[in-house]
């Protein structure tokens, strides 16, 4: 094919993502941006398989393997529950920074095959697509692993952590300067840059904390965009360049946010291995104290009590895969004549947005969602709030206690309300390890068990008042 | 081309990858991170372009390798996308409250 079809081709693609990335600005429009962006994505693709490097001979092996790629992806990304979705992401994602890896070392081969001189930019851009590739791969898939609970959501660390990292940089920067200063003869030092990259990738994210992982995976997101777009540089490709560069940017832009969310600088996210110095201090106000224990009759009475309540729904809930259940429950109270909003954390679930997608499957309205800034003056009016498997997001800790690895993080204020009732599995400790002594006051009363049961057995309780 | 010419497509669009991205709202962060997420599949080209001009074992299983990963990327992730934004439909107010 004329290589300036292919570029308009490819340049059609690049209005697509982009006006994509805009329409995402709405709910109203943000499914048809997604849709512009599969267009874009198949037209690209379609046109590449013109492309005079390919050999018709290869064709059918292409086919094979897309078909099996797509059936596997499209089998998965149904499947999925939407509790799943930061690991699918990361997952996904892994793939992609392997995928730019492989591409690379490929390109590699071949400038050791052609006769070709050396070209600067060309292993450069080779060199680094292969490094940030393979990190966003290795990384990507311990982030999984700890989302997937395949790890341990805590950080692991041990002495000379930092060290090591440092180490493997060096030796990562001195095999890189090695491969470009004597060109493609050094096949096993790239394959050794490869595999320190890999190592690199997972022991930085090892030491971070499995509450921290979505913005790690919205990092890593952003690492292989910008790979991807150095992989345009390699195959001088248009459509890499473009797709990689936006996503390299917006998944940094969008990392950033999320730390602003938790009021962390993203350095001490990525090198603060929150939870590792659990608050085992015993200067707690609270100290041996022992929570209320209310039963679900209990916490039915208080509810047809109340004027207002407010529901915080946290990741427990959407564990328990509560959602529909709490959204009956709400609209029962509702029918009562009692004002029900939800308020969201931008933290909730484990992925900024990823409560508001839960709550969206149960067709909980809009209108009814508050976000922090919203609700937050609200709370010394309510009645009662309602907290079902919350935990970091309402520790009032985050206010004061400058020794707690949360301090700082904007929370829900919701002990200023009357009367909180948390229905949580057990006294365990939340995703980042920390204690919370908002379930020790006076206030407090806690209903423990699975929260779908619970919150089933508040609404059936519910009538008898 | 040239290569300031790659080095001014990459440098523009980074920057309307941000400009893009800082008006979006936090409900739809996490759409938004998986949709950015399937755009970077786009290394399929890469993959494709490599696939399809292997020759030899190794080069052919790599470029396979690459392409099974970059289709996992973009199918899986347009895929997920869609059956999220799919619950953001848009509905009447409530009349219940």
């Amino acid at each position: 094919m004329n290589p300036d079809i292919t570029n308009v081709a490819y340049l059609f693609a690049a209005v697509c993502f982009i006006v994509a990335l805009k329409l995402m600005n709405s709910p109203v429009t943000a499914r048809r941006g997604n849709r512009l962006a599969m267009v874009g994505m198949a037209v690209a693709l379609v046109v590449t398989l013109f492309h005079p490097d390919i050999k018709p001979a290869n064709l059918p092996i292409i086919a094979v393997t897309v078909l099996i790629g797509g059936v596997l992806g499209i089998a998965s990304a149904r499947r999925i529950q939407m509790t799943a979705m930061p690991q699918m992401v990361a997952l996904l994602n892994g793939l992609g920074g392997g995928a730019v890896c492989l591409v690379a070392l490929v390109e590699f081969l071949k400038t050791g095959q052609s006769s070709a001189p050396p070209d600067a930019v060309h292993g450069i851009t080779t060199i680094l697509s292969a490094i940030i590739g393979s990190m966003s791969f290795s990384g990507s898939l311990v982030a999984f692993g700890k989302l997937q609970e395949w790890l341990p959501g805590r950080p692991i660390t041990f002495k000379g952590q930092q060290t090591i990292n440092i180490l493997l940089l060096v030796v990562i920067l001195a095999l890189a300067l090695a491969v470009l200063a004597f060109g493609a003869a050094t096949l096993p030092v790239f394959i050794g840059l490869v595999v320190c990259s890999l190592i690199l990738g997972v022991s930085a994210v090892l030491p971070i904390g499995g509450a921290d992982m979505p913005v790690v995976i919205s990092l890593l997101n952003s690492f292989t965009g910008c790979a991807a777009g150095l992989a345009g540089f390699v195959l001088l490709n248009t459509a890499l360049l473009i797709g990689g560069g936006l996503v390299g940017a917006s998944g940094l832009i969008l990392t950033l946010q999320m730390c602003v969310a938790m009021n962390r600088p993203l350095g001490n996210v990525l090198f603060g291995a929150v939870g590792s110095v659990i608050a085992s201090s015993g200067q707690s106000a609270f100290a041996g104290r022992q929570p209320k224990s209310f039963s679900e009759e209990d916490a039915a009475i208080l509810l047809s009590n109340s004027e207002s309540v407010v529901i915080v729904p946290g990741y427990g809930m959407a564990v328990a895969q509560a959602q529909h259940q709490v959204k009956e429950m709400a609209a029962k109270l509702m029918a009562m004549g009692i004002d029900v909003k939800y308020a969201i954390h931008p933290v909730a679930g484990r992925m900024p947005g990823h409560m508001n997608v839960l709550l969206a499957e149960a067709d909980v309205p809009y209108d009814q969602l508050y976000e922090l800034e919203q609700i937050n003056p609200l709370f010394p009016e309510t009645d009662v709030v309602l907290v079902i498997g919350a935990n970091d997001v309402v520790n009032p800790a985050a206010r004061y206690d400058k020794s707690s690895p949360i301090y700082g993080m904007p929370i829900l204020d919701v002990d200023k309300a009357k009367t909180v009732i948390v229905l949580k599995r057990s006294m365990n400790p939340g995703f980042a390890g920390v204690e919370n002594e908002l379930f020790l006051m006076d206030n407090t009363v806690m209903v423990f068990g699975n929260a779908k049961t619970t919150v089933t057995k508040i609404t059936s309780a519910l009538d008898k008042y | 081309m040239t290569l300031i010419a790659i080095v001014t497509i990459f440098i523009l669009a980074i920057f309307v990858g941000i400009e893009v991205i800082s008006k979006v709202p936090a409900t739809l962060h996490t759409p938004l991170m998986s949709a950015t997420n399937a755009i970077h599949g786009v290394v399929l080209v890469g993959g494709l372009l490599v696939l399809g001009a292997a020759d030899g074992p190794l080069m052919t299983a790599l470029g396979i390798a690459a392409t099974l990963f970059g289709t996992l990327n973009v199918v899986g992730g347009f895929a997920v996308t869609d059956r999220m934004l799919e619950m953001f439909k848009v509905r009447k107010r409530s009349s219940d409250k």
